[in-house]
């Protein structure tokens, strides 16, 4: 007992003298009274439209948005996301929510842990922990993957991955694949265990501002083993193909 | 025949030229320049700034710029060796701003670094600057306050020597080189933070890629393009901000509108060139005329002519030209991305001009810049090496290398025996002096000197330079084969000797960043994530080893003291106050702390400093020591 409170008082000894030094002189030596000569580490508000697309396939006409945004310095962000789909003429199907804390780990990649919330009419109001990471890949794949464990216990994951192809400074290209795996079977939510789908897009978009593209593009979808019969005995196809329009923006 | 339209255009250009003229000092007008240089004043020296907000006109559009009595550039600050200035800085603007005399040698306190060595100056608030000038050349002055230099607050100084100048010449310009945003600046930043990349309309396409397939080869290419992509790098990263927005200045001139600077056929003219532009390097030239360089950042240097030279950001370089003909001649400085130009004019009469030059096809990042190694590449490869015979190879490409001068040991951070002498097999190492691998022409690569140690420097580090070379020798980013002769840092050598004694420590620094999340820092480190100064004793003197792990090109700048550059020119090494450093390049520096107090230490491009690329170096009493 005694020892803790030895070791509590010491701790609390050294930060405090560490604190008190940082406030006497900071790295540029001079009275920390001072403004700081450089403010190299700003608190920054990043919002991106990475998907707003319509989507025309066979007889059904849908629509997709996938968006995120951050708020923090380099170091440490809140990170929210947000992605969602719904039938013209219907009801928005489903929307996932996510609410992580973005931690930079290396060069490239960011750490995040957080929240996952899925919402809708048609679908299960269904509650994740999230643990994930996202960056640059080589050879400049734009990289998002996350590991998800339900309020049921149930693990699923998901791998996105973009690439910018460049036809000119401002016509570029996008393949995009996206892969859902689970590792269990969840047949209220229809998805079946190992590779549940897999989704392969290309979009081609015009940057007529670096922040404001345009595009069009195809998407295919195709779902994998349990999660195909699942589809297929809830009467609906494995598979399907899309032709998408759409507008990437950012801010 | 005149048609209605030249006429208007004309009238236009008039029109624009008046109202752009009726906010320059008188110095940077059309026409007018410093001439004749001598000032007949006697008496104490004082001065009075005044930094507000001002509207300006470039190229016939209006924007709004952080002025010095009203102008972009400023006043011109004119003072003669020896004196003491007073000058007395107003703050008219609603925030805090500053002053730094870039390149002055003074006490600490009056170097305008807000947060180092005073706390700024006060919105509304008036700072006197008082100091005696101990050198002579040309520099220039500038804010340290955010990003205001950005919108034009800076101008330049000429010092006049107290002896006569070691340089004869009939008239002088001054040549203030800038770069001018209409955008915000800040949110310009921003943007680079959330996409680097966000201005570079040059990069590479598919079109490139056939292109190179066609010159190349399949293979050859596409090595290429796996080796930039595994490291998530670009070739074309040669400028953060660019043309895309940037209008480049010539004495707050825009290329439309055409300074002009008057000469009488057969004059020497020296011009007094001041690269004041946040981010941007120049390639400078004036077709036609020849430049004698003498003087590098306000330090005479031997005369040395060269057709064209690459300005790092904040340096200055003094040239002679000497227009024989009856003629305009245009002074081109092209930015170092190629994505513009600014321009002026050399002319006997107002109102004319020379052609213009277009830019040069955009030059490109090699793999040498990585620091990667490239056995394929490296000298004394077998491929390449031999059967290689020394006696051929072309001297005259060891530009301005005094081959005679070079001192072994003064090739400080040279490391010799790193080469790998094994794979030289064939080369007639008999007939080889050391020396004269310094600045050889192998296939453009100066000699590698050192590799990286283990410490990658954490997140703050997309690459180290894995070996680092000596590229003194080498011409800047994209002037290797330009045809002509360029300017290499090699070639400068200081006017007069030194006192030179050997340094007693070294210190190692290494430039890094993160170009994907535009973080910038020192050692993997930004200014905010370290605790205390670089410690510097009174009197010592030591070596400043540079090397750049980044693969873009820094201007480092040091206040309150010379860095002598270690380009083996024994006890003539140049002294520079700003050492652009070359992507993998070591560089050697040696300083003596003679200037006690706090001094900032940082990358020149406004925007690196800005995102964590600063130091603060403290020159600290020596034992016993009362300052």
């Amino acid at each position: 007992m005694s020892i803790r409170i030895f070791l509590l008082v010491g701790i609390i000894t050294t930060l405090g003298a560490g604190i008190a030094n940082a406030q006497e002189y900071g790295p540029s030596g001079a009275p920390a009274s001072w403004n700081q000569p450089i403010h190299d580490s700003p608190t920054l508000t990043f919002f991106q439209v990475d998907r707003a697309e319509f989507r025309q396939g066979q007889g059904t006409s849908s629509y997709v948005w996938d968006t995120q945004g951050w708020i923090g310095n380099d170091t440490n962000k809140l990170w929210v996301k947000a992605e969602g789909e719904g039938e013209f003429g219907g009801r928005i199907e489903g929307a996932q929510l996510q609410a992580l804390y973005s931690r930079m780990v290396t060069p490239f990649f960011n750490f995040q842990a957080g929240v996952r919330q899925d919402v809708g009419p048609d679908i299960l109001p269904t509650t994740y922990a999230v643990v994930g990471m996202q960056g640059l890949a080589p050879y400049w794949f734009e990289v998002d993957s996350a590991l998800f464990l339900s309020e049921d216990g149930d693990i699923t994951a998901r791998v996105e991955a973009e690439y910018d192809m460049r036809f000119t400074q401002r016509l570029i290209g996008q393949p995009r694949i996206e892969v859902n795996l689970a590792a269990q079977d969840v047949q209220k939510l229809g998805t079946g265990s190992g590779l549940s789908t897999i989704e392969i897009g290309y979009r081609l978009r015009y940057e007529f501002k670096r922040e404001v593209a345009p595009y069009i593009g195809v998407a295919w979808e195709q779902a994998v083993g349990n999660t195909a019969d699942f589809r297929r005995l809830a009467g609906n196809k494995a598979s399907s193909t899309s032709f998408v329009a759409g507008i990437r923006l950012w801010f | 025949m005149v048609t209605r339209r030249q006429i208007l255009g004309s009238v236009t250009a008039g029109a624009t030229l008046v109202a752009l003229e009726g906010l320059l000092p008188a110095w940077a007008q059309s026409g007018a320049g410093v001439w004749p240089p001598a000032d007949p004043r006697t008496g104490p020296h004082e001065f009075d700034l005044k930094i507000g907000r001002t509207p300006i006109m470039v190229d016939g559009k209006q924007g709004s710029a952080v002025t010095i009595n009203g102008g972009v550039p400023g006043p011109i600050m004119r003072f003669k060796e020896g004196e003491t200035v007073t000058i007395r800085v107003h703050n008219t603007l609603d925030e805090s701003s500053s002053i730094h005399w870039h390149g002055i040698l003074l006490p600490f306190e009056m170097d305008g670094v807000p947060g180092v060595t005073f706390p700024g100056i006060p919105a509304g608030e008036t700072f006197t600057y008082k100091y005696q000038v101990s050198q002579s050349g040309t520099y220039w002055y500038h804010s340290h306050s955010g990003l205001q230099e950005q919108l034009g607050q800076y101008g330049p100084i000429i010092i006049d020597p107290a002896e006569p100048d070691p340089v004869s010449y009939d008239r002088e310009h001054v040549i203030v080189l800038s770069d001018w945003m209409f955008k915000n600046p800040y949110r310009v930043l921003g943007k680079l933070k959330k996409q680097s990349d966000y201005l570079n309309y040059q990069q590479r396409t598919l079109g490139t890629f056939f292109n190179d397939v066609s010159e190349k080869g399949l293979t050859a290419t596409w090595k290429d393009r796996m080796a930039w992509g595994r490291m998530r790098m670009s070739p074309t990263d040669i400028a953060d901000i660019t043309g895309h927005i940037y209008t480049y200045l010539l004495n707050g001139h825009g290329p439309q509108s055409n300074w002009t600077g008057l000469f009488n056929p057969g004059e020497s003219v020296r011009l007094r060139i001041i690269n004041a532009a946040t981010m941007s390097y120049f390639n400078f030239r004036i077709p036609g005329l020849r430049m004698t360089v003498v003087q590098a950042d306000g330090q005479n240097v031997e005369p040395v002519t060269v057709d064209e030279m690459q300005i790092a950001v904040a340096e200055t370089y003094d040239v002679i030209v000497t227009p024989e003909e009856d003629r305009a001649y245009t002074i081109f400085a092209e930015s170092m991305d190629r994505s513009g130009h600014a321009r002026g004019t050399l002319a006997p009469r107002m109102g004319m001009s020379a052609p213009v030059p277009s830019l040069r096809k955009p030059a490109l990042r090699s793999m040498l810049d990585m620091g990667m190694d490239m056995p394929g590449m490296d000298m004394g490869s077998p491929p390449k090496s031999s059967g290689m015979d020394m006696g051929s190879m072309d001297h005259s490409k060891m530009s301005g290398m005094d081959m005679g001068s070079m001192d072994h040991s003064k090739m400080s951070g040279m490391d010799m025996g790193s080469m790998d002498k094994g794979k030289m097999s064939g080369m007639d190492m008999g007939s080889m002096d050391k020396g004269k691998m310094a600045g050889m022409d192998m296939g453009g690569a100066g000699p590698i000197v050192a590799r990286h140690g283990p410490d990658h420097h954490g997140p703050g580090a997309i690459s180290v330079a894995d070996v680092q070379r000596n590229r003194l020798g080498e011409p800047g980013t994209g002037l290797k084969d330009v045809g002509h002769r360029v300017l290499v840092y090699n070639d400068l050598k200081a006017l007069v000797p030194y006192n030179q004694s050997p340094p007693e420590r070294d210190v190692e620094l290494h430039l890094t960043g993160n170009m994907e999340r535009y973080m910038w820092s020192f050692d993997g480190k930004k200014f905010s994530e370290i605790n205390s100064p670089i410690p510097f004793r009174h009197g010592e003197r030591l070596r400043l080893i540079l090397v750049n792990d980044t693969m873009m090109d820094h201007p480092i700048h040091l206040h309150g003291m010379w860095m002598e550059l270690e380009n083996g020119h024994g006890e003539y090494l140049p002294r520079k106050h700003t050492i652009s450093v070359k992507p993998a390049e070591r560089v050697s520096l040696l300083i003596n702390a003679d200037a006690p107090g706090r001094w900032a230490f940082h990358c020149h491009l406004l925007f690196h400093m800005d995102m964590g690329m600063f130091r603060v170096v403290e020159v600290s009493p020596y034992e016993g020591e009362i300052l």
